[in-house]
This record gives structure tokens, C-alpha cells and sequence, in this order.
């Protein structure tokens, strides 16, 4: 989905805030709420990594950008559990004495199918095109790096595809490639992204349905 | 509903949590001393430190550092750094003129067994958002 996780390249952020000597966990809730999510994903089995992330994605955007991490799990954790059937959105608005925040529904329809097949198709120096694919569910493909080139420089090892895994497609694993994409044809007229001799580069890793051969 | 109660919610993130952890009790959902029991493992078995031992090993051993930089996923494992999130993982050197990031910009991924659970800044819209597209600002800022 273009959602407002997909934040890479997004401008108008302010500086980063560094705390120096930071702890794990900052209070107790986070730490149960990090826990929960251990719980429901290896314990419980009622979803997997794939679909958590997308639970969390689905979440209203004006809650995700002011929700802290740890908040943003909660909300993807609770709302995999009601949406899988282990709690209910009612049982947990008793409890908390008021509306529960919970993520959005799946889009109707969505659900990306793995595409590759066989043996890895690129290999390191390959010239690769990101699809163009707008998804309404689960993608890893940032839209900043989407119908840009770039090149081959690393191939991993088969990882089971995400647009599937999230939507209960059932796994397939395809390889996985590093794609190195230069920052001037990523941003080509921002001064910001191509000071000191547009040196920069960003490298991906994205799985082999979302790339092409570059022409 | 409002656009406004929408926004953003009423109740406290800790008071959610409470809700729900009642909720899994009451079901017999959650193991007794399961929360415990994550935390001690992400706070003691995971951390930053355990790649800084990697990193050191690596200023003394150059066969090690070889290793590492051929196989960062055995390299770690051989000092007992694997596990989830950490199922590949690729070291890359810095040089005086290379300086490497990382970053997730659509959630807040690492490599937990080498880097612990990741800290506030990673995590954050600003460094998501910026990193990929202004790195030599976000590190002027950030030393």
C-alpha cells in the first residue's frame, strides 16, 4: 500500500533526536507490548512477521505519525489478534473503558503473487528496473525507489516473498537482491541529496518480482 | 466519528496495554512469566555490544575479519551471535572515504543479535524519512 509508513524520501522531517545512554526499553508497557508481539507471532501462531507489519501499516495515519514505536506495535498487535479471532474489538473496549484504537481493515483484493521462479535471475552488475507496482496491500518496495535503475551488487539467499506471506498467500521464497540506486537518479534535482560531488548511493534489498532487466 | 477523535486517541498507550493483558490472563492466552522472560532475553542476549565484540575480534584477527566481511552471517554466528532478525547478515567496512548507514524506512528492522533492539532515533519519521535522502545533513547533525 502507499501508506505513510513508507516514509523514505519524505521531506519537511525536523533533526533527530539522540539520547545518549538509552535503555531497551524506556517504561514497562513497552516492553509488555514488545512481548505480546513475540507472544502472538511465535507462541500463539495467530499470524506471521509479514502480517504483523502490514497490521501496523493499516494503522489511521494520523495515529501512526504521532504514535510512538512501541504504541504503534500495540495497535498492530491488537488488531491481528481481534482480526484473527483470539479477542474482540468489544472485550477490549470493556477492558479499557473506551474505544480501543485499532488499525484499518485489509483493502478488498490485496495480495501480491510471487513471480519468480527458478534459480536467481540476476546476477552481481546486472542493470535492474524496479517495477512500477502500486500495490493496495503488503509490499517491501519502497515508492521512492519504484520504476528507478540500479544495479546488482549483492544476491542473498531465498526469503519468502512479503506481498504473499501478509495476505495468507501461502510461501514461496525467491531470491532477494542489493540494488544499488545513485543518488542523483533517485533525487536527481534536490542539492541536499547530491552535495560533495553526488557521491551517495542507497542500496535495497527487494525481492526479484519487484525488478526487471533495465533496457 | 471525528476527524479530531480519530487523530489521535484518547487513552494512554500503557493503559491499552493493561487492557490487553488482562484480557489475554482472563483467556489464558499469556504463560506466566512469558513477559519476563522476552525482556531478559532481548536485554542481556541482544545488544550493541555484541557487535562491538564482532568489531573488535576483527581489529585483532585478520583471518576473522576476512571471514566476516565474506560471511558476516557465520562470522557472528561463531561467536554466538544469531537468531531471529539476525538470519542474514552482511558486513560492510567503512573506509576514509565510505561511511555506511542502515536504516528501515517502512518499519524499524535491524539485526537484533549483533545490534539489540534498536534505539529511538532509528526508529523515528526524521531518520527514516531523511537518511536515504540527505545522509551527509543527518550526520553533520547526529555527531
Amino acid at each position: 500500500m502507499d501508506g505513510i509508513h513508507d516514509l523514505g524520501g519524505l521531506s519537511g522531517f525536523g533533526a533527530v533526536d539522540v539520547e545518549s545512554g538509552e535503555p531497551t526499553f524506556h517504561e514497562r508497557w513497552e516492553a509488555i507490548a514488545f512481548a505480546f508481539n513475540i507472544l502472538g507471532i511465535s507462541v500463539l501462531r495467530a499470524y506471521n512477521v509479514d502480517e504483523y507489519r502490514h497490521a501496523v501499516e493499516r494503522m489511521e495515519p494520523r495515529h501512526y505519525l504521532a504514535a510512538s514505536y512501541y504504541e504503534r506495535v500495540l495497535t498492530g498487535v491488537a488488531t491481528l489478534l481481534v482480526e484473527k479471532g483470539m479477542i474482540t474489538r468489544g472485550e477490549l473496549n470493556a477492558r479499557l473503558g473506551g474505544e480501543f484504537p485499532l488499525s484499518h481493515a485489509v483493502a478488498a483484493g490485496s495480495g501480491g503473487k510471487s513471480t519468480a521462479r527458478g534459480p536467481a535471475r540476476f546476477a552481481v552488475g546486472a542493470a535492474v528496473t524496479v517495477r512500477n507496482i502500486r500495490p493496495s496491500g503488503h509490499t517491501r518496495v519502497p515508492r521512492y525507489v519504484r520504476g528507478k535503475r540500479g544495479t546488482v551488487v549483492h544476491v542473498a539467499p531465498p526469503f519468502p516473498f512479503p506481498d504473499a506471506m501478509a495476505h495468507g498467500g501461502g510461501r514461496r521464497d525467491e531470491h532477494t537482491y542489493h540494488v544499488r540506486f545513485e543518488a542523483n537518479e533517485l533525487w536527481p534535482s534536490d542539492p541536499a541529496a547530491n552535495d560533495v560531488g553526488s557521491s551517495e548511493a542507497v542500496i535495497v534489498d527487494l525481492w526479484e518480482s519487484y525488478l526487471e532487466a533495465a533496457v | 466519528m471525528s476527524a479530531r477523535r480519530r487523530s489521535v486517541p484518547e487513552s494512554s498507550p500503557a493503559s491499552r496495554v493493561e487492557a490487553l493483558d488482562g484480557l489475554l490472563r482472563e483467556k489464558n492466552l499469556l504463560p506466566e512469566g512469558f513477559v519476563d522472560l522476552v525482556v531478559y532475553q532481548v536485554e542481556t542476549e541482544m545488544s550493541a555490544r555484541n557487535g562491538a565484540k564482532v568489531v573488535a575480534r576483527a581489529w585483532v584477527d585478520p583471518a576473522y575479519r576476512a571471514r566476516l566481511l565474506t560471511d558476516g552471517t557465520a562470522a557472528c554466528a561463531e561467536l554466538g551471535f544469531h537468531g531471529p532478525q539476525g538470519e542474514y547478515i552482511v558486513v560492510l567496512e567503512n573506509t576514509p572515504s565510505i561511511h555506511n548507514a542502515i536504516v528501515c524506512t517502512q518499519c524499524s528492522c535491524t539485526a537484533w543479535p549483533v545490534l539489540g533492539l534498536p534505539p529511538d532515533w532509528y526508529k523515528s519519521p526524521e531518520y527514516r524519512a531523511r537518511v536515504v535522502r540527505e545522509p551527509r545533513a543527518i550526520f553533520r547533525e547526529m555527531v
